[in-house]
């Protein structure tokens, strides 16, 4: 990875930006990436908010208080709650075992822990049903013991964490291959325990990045809607998440709930925008496709 | 933690036991929640016999969906190909006000839940929306349409084009380009020949990457489409229908298809970035 910052002498030393007859292609070429990003971008996301308000006050109110809509902020909480952490235990793992290490075999484990996303939400959300649904592999086990997987919180938090599995390990590897081992070497020569030197040593270098994949799991697993749409069974009041409860609420032409629970998940995509935005600035964390 | 060579070739079970437990959790968590699940599918369509997989994948329904899918995607990210390389560009070339914002609202795709995107581009290109109003008078219709897929893939699929464009244009040395341009190349023919092609391979792989995501894409596009088959019904919500109607060996078979394709565009990625490093470093 070469430095980044060597955006700002490039950025003034092209050929283009300096003769005066080729400012009107920058012009041109500036007012089609606002005019694109307008139109797909940034009027729909304005839209949200226009929506959401057009009420008034009490409609978002009546909202508030509908105690369905409630529940699935509650579901969607939870179900964040349970497949971060879970998920940033992994990601970390996958991280410390892969970085600045080679071994045969390397490059494909971390296109295999990429792998979730290449494959379709909704084949996700697929593949846990045939395993564990009512006629999926172990469907009759889970039934002897009473155990609810699918149609259930389990589930829905199973097809979140198979969604956003690879973002903490994808943030962090970098980060650490970064850093080195110098530093952890030296710590551990002075005696310090695996666990001291993850806290006091690992920790500290790798703290922006893995900040950033927490932020991106938390963001993506509120907002699952293909995976969960098929695990949860779509149970209204029990099973529903923020994202299903925007769709029913469409499709029922209640347009001032939907857009309602779509303030709200568009507020977090506003934050994590700016959290990132603020990581970029201060802790030169690059930007990267995902 | 780093493994010392043994004297005596360990067999896997010693080298599963004295693995560090960092390995031990990566790979309990990858088979449970990952390959698990894999196997499930897989398994579950060899259960099922080679002319009833036949019959399914190739059902009117189902390859009216695969058209519509592939086709719009593919659309959709050759669109996004030649958008986000001028975003790209433009970013990192020239200076602007408000261009920082925009840098930023690049990855809001990203962070916007798939069902907020549809809804709102639902509303807003609808024939009583914003943009849907002012196209309605053509005779141009998006929502519940297949310009309407088409609008909810280009919208999901964007960043992927201009983040893999961007840090490869921000590298690139301008020698080169000072080099064409002082020896009288015109202006187009220095961006041809000289800046275009160490950036196809970053342009082909966010390309790829938009019709991967394009492909599995379904929570933006059941709302905004009118999901009505032959017309602009995609695979991922014929899957959703067929489990509704309790239809595993349905969905089996169609979900399949999609995870086939999906690891095809990734082999295809693979090799367009190995490519890309073994000609421009």
């Amino acid at each position: 990875m070469a430095d980044s910052s060597l955006q700002q002498p490039i950025a003034t030393a092209g050929p283009k930006s300096q003769g005066a007859t080729f400012q009107w292609g920058k012009w041109l070429l500036v007012a089609f990436v606002f005019g694109f990003l307008g139109l797909i971008l940034l009027v729909p996301t304005l839209n949200v908010f226009v929506q959401a308000f057009k009420g008034g006050l009490p409609g978002l109110l009546d909202t508030f208080t509908n105690k369905f809509f409630l529940n699935a902020v509650k579901l969607t909480v939870i179900t964040a709650a349970i497949t971060v952490p879970l998920n940033t235990v992994f990601g970390l793992c996958a991280a410390l075992s892969l970085a600045n290490k080679n071994f045969p075999g390397r490059a494909l484990l971390i296109s295999i822990i990429d792998l979730p996303f290449s494959i379709s939400p909704v084949v996700a959300g697929l593949m846990l049903v045939l395993l564990f649904g009512n006629r999926g592999w172990f469907g009759p086990l889970l039934d002897a013991n009473g155990i609810k997987i699918i149609f259930a919180l389990p589930g829905i938090v199973m097809a979140s964490i198979f969604i956003t599995m690879p973002f903490i390990a994808r943030e962090v590897l970098p980060a650490l291959e970064e850093a080195g081992t110098q530093q952890e070497e030296a710590a551990a020569t002075l005696g310090a325990t695996q666990w001291q030197t993850f806290w006091r040593v690992t920790l500290p270098s790798i703290k922006w990045s893995l900040l950033y994949g927490l932020i991106l799991t938390n963001a993506r697993a509120m907002g699952e809607f293909g995976a969960v749409t098929v695990v949860s069974g779509n149970i209204v009041g029990k099973t529903q998440t923020l994202p299903l409860f925007i769709e029913e609420a469409h499709t029922q032409y209640n347009s001032q709930g939907a857009y309602t629970a779509a303030l709200l998940l568009a507020c977090l995509a506003v934050v994590t925008l700016v959290v990132k935005f603020v990581l970029e600035r201060g802790a030169g964390i690059q930007s990267k496709s995902h | 933690m780093t493994s010392s060579p043994p004297s005596s070739s360990p067999g896997l079970w010693h080298k599963i036991l004295h693995a560090p437990w960092t390995w031990r959790v990566t790979w309990f968590y990858l088979i449970l929640f990952l390959f698990l699940p894999m196997a499930a599918l897989v398994l579950k369509s060899l259960t099922l016999n080679p002319a009833e997989i036949w019959r399914i994948a190739t059902d009117p329904v189902a390859i009216s969906t695969y058209n519509v899918t592939f086709f719009t995607a593919l659309v959709a990210s050759i669109i996004n190909g030649f958008a986000g390389l001028i975003i790209a560009w433009v970013l990192v070339r020239y200076e602007f006000p408000g261009k920082r914002f925009l840098d930023a609202i690049i990855d809001l795709p990203f962070a916007l839940p798939t069902a907020v995107a549809g809804l709102t581009l639902s509303t807003i290109y609808s024939t009583n929306g914003w943009i849907g109003g002012f196209l309605e008078p053509f005779g141009i219709k998006v929502s519940f349409t297949r310009l309407g897929v088409l609008v909810a893939m280009i919208f999901i699929a964007l960043p992927f084009s201009v983040r893999t464009v961007q840090p490869v244009l921000q590298d690139m040395e301008s020698e080169m380009e000072e080099a064409a341009w002082s020896m009288g190349a015109s202006q187009w023919q220095t961006f041809r020949r000289v800046i275009l092609p160490p950036l196809m391979p970053a342009i082909l792989t966010g390309v790829a990457m938009g019709f991967s995501r394009a492909v599995g894409e379904y929570g933006s596009v059941v709302i905004i489409a009118g999901n009505i088959p032959f017309q602009d019904l995609i695979a991922p919500v014929l899957i959703v229908q067929r489990l509704e109607q309790f239809d595993y060996a349905g969905a089996t078979v169609i979900g399949t298809v999609l995870l086939l394709i999906s690891l095809v565009a990734l082999l295809v990625i693979n090799l367009i970035q190995a490519r890309g490093r073994r000609f421009y470093g």
